[in-house]
Formats: C-alpha cells, sequence, structure tokens
C-alpha cells in the first residue's frame, strides 16, 4: 500500500514528506509504546500511533519503520517534525482513533507485524 | 582509535537528555550501514543500542558506548554512572520495570528494553553494582 492510499484511507494532513506519498508500506503497527514497537514492528512497516514526539521518530529510524500516522489528531512539535524531515520520514497525521484508523487500514489489505501475518492483499 | 583489524569508537551518553535521546544509536545505525553490514544486522544492533542507550537517559547520570567492529563482530559496551540494577533477573522479565511517569511518556520504561536487547544480540552480559552503574556488553555476529 502506497502512502497516498493511507492519506486517503485515514484521510490524513501530511506534517512532511508530501513529495514521497509513493513509498510503500508493508504492513502495519499501532502502538503507543516505543519499546513494543522496537520489539515487534517489521522493517518497512508503517507505524500509527498516538505518541507525537521525537522518540516516535528516533523509533521509526532506528527499526526501519517506512513512514508514520499520528492518530487522534495529535501533531508533532516542529522540532519533531524537523528531524523527521532531516532523516526524510514521512508524518502523516488523522483525526481518527488509533483503532478505527488501523482497522480500515486492514480492511484496505493492509496487514500487522504478527507472526502469522502476510503481506499479500485480502481475500 | 583502532585496533589491529577492527574499528573502535565511543560515544557518550547523558542521563535526562531526552532531546538527544536516541542520536547515538543512530549514528552508530549509519556507521554500520555505510560499512555494508546487512540491514537486518544493522537494524538488530540499532535496536539494542537504542534500548541501551533509552536506559541510560533514563535512570543514569552519565554513561558511554562503545562500539568495537571487527569483521565478524559488533561489540556494543554501554556503561553507566547511575544507580545500578538490583535484581538483574527480574529486570530481565519482560513488563517489569522502575520507569517515572515522565519516562512512560517518552514510549519508553514499559520493562521492555532488557527483553529487547537479548532478543537482538547473540551474545548479552549484565553486570551492576547498586549506587555505582551497569554495564551491558552486547554482542551481534555479522
Amino acid at each position: 500500500m502506497t502512502l497516498a492510499e493511507v492519506k486517503e484511507i485515514l484521510e490524513c494532513a501530511v506534517v512532511t514528506g508530501e513529495d514521497r506519498l509513493d513509498i510503500e508500506v508493508k504492513t502495519g503497527c499501532g502502538c503507543d509504546l516505543m519499546s513494543d514497537v522496537l520489539s515487534f514492528i517489521k522493517p518497512h512497516a508503517l507505524l500509527l500511533t498516538g505518541l507525537a514526539n521525537r522518540q516516535a521518530v528516533r523509533t521509526a529510524q532506528v527499526a526501519d519503520v517506512r513512514a508514520i500516522v499520528f492518530v487522534r489528531g495529535k501533531r508533532p512539535d516542529a522540532d519533531t517534525v524537523a528531524l523527521a524531515k532531516e532523516k526524510d520520514l514521512p508524518l502523516l497525521v488523522t483525526d481518527l482513533r488509533l483503532y478505527e484508523a488501523c482497522g480500515r487500514l486492514y480492511m484496505h489489505g493492509l496487514r500487522g507485524c504478527g507472526a502469522n501475518q502476510t503481506t499479500g492483499d485480502p481475500e | 582509535m583502532m585496533g589491529n583489524e577492527g574499528f573502535c569508537r565511543e560515544f557518550e551518553v547523558y542521563g535526562g537528555d531526552f532531546y538527544n535521546a536516541g542520536r547515538v544509536s543512530t549514528e552508530i545505525k549509519e556507521i554500520l550501514r555505510q560499512i555494508g553490514i546487512p540491514a537486518s544486522t544493522v537494524r538488530r544492533a540499532a535496536i539494542a543500542a537504542y534500548e541501551a542507550e533509552m536506559n541510560v537517559v533514563m535512570y543514569a547520570r552519565h554513561g558511554k558506548v562503545r562500539l568495537e567492529l571487527t569483521p565478524d563482530l559488533i561489540r556494543l559496551v554501554v556503561r553507566d554512572e547511575g544507580p545500578g540494577i538490583e535484581n538483574i533477573e527480574r529486570a530481565m522479565q519482560e513488563g517489569y520495570s522502575t520507569a517515572s511517569e515522565e519516562m512512560r511518556e517518552m514510549g519508553f520504561g514499559a520493562g521492555m528494553g532488557l527483553p529487547n536487547i537479548q532478543k537482538n544480540s547473540d551474545r548479552f552480559t549484565i553486570r551492576s553494582e547498586v549506587s555505582v552503574g551497569t554495564e551491558l556488553d552486547i554482542e551481534i555476529r555479522v
């Protein structure tokens, strides 16, 4: 799934990375705990989180996350945006809650990071 | 500092410096990536380094991360001056944490740090002395 599709499905505003919406994400992970993200997320995933701070960007960078969607309308501060820009990490914001945002993406075929998940199209 | 056949570099980490937390790990990740280590190995080392760095920022006064590289091994030695760990066995259990509210607000302190380091390393040892500090020795095979 491309970021452009994510943007449309979740009715996102793009905070940074407008020129990189052709990036493809392979799986999704919805989580506010960065240690859990580090423990479970697969490479090239999309991270959905309500934690809109520098640690989310650092975590994304360390774990090869392709982009972050901040949920519940949480907007990162200028420092966090600057860090993401420096690292070429697209940031999007949606007003949806985490559960609904993940659910919509899952319905459109973006699978999770669990051991039994595949990244193919939905049946 | 260069060894006979390896590379060694040391980084400073300061307790309470949440603003820069993660900077050292991302720098280490970039070094490993640039020398051509496979992406999945780089990722494991970066995650282990990041959790260790966050532990120094969250709990200690000051710490040093030493990165040692040989052709077949990434070694991270993280040594801090801090409160130390009273019960290492308990600290290694997932979910056990002594984190403050501030740490949890940063998305950390859920008791996953040390187990995450273990999961991403091939060899992991902890030495700690209460009121003195902690030393983590992390090895990842290339």
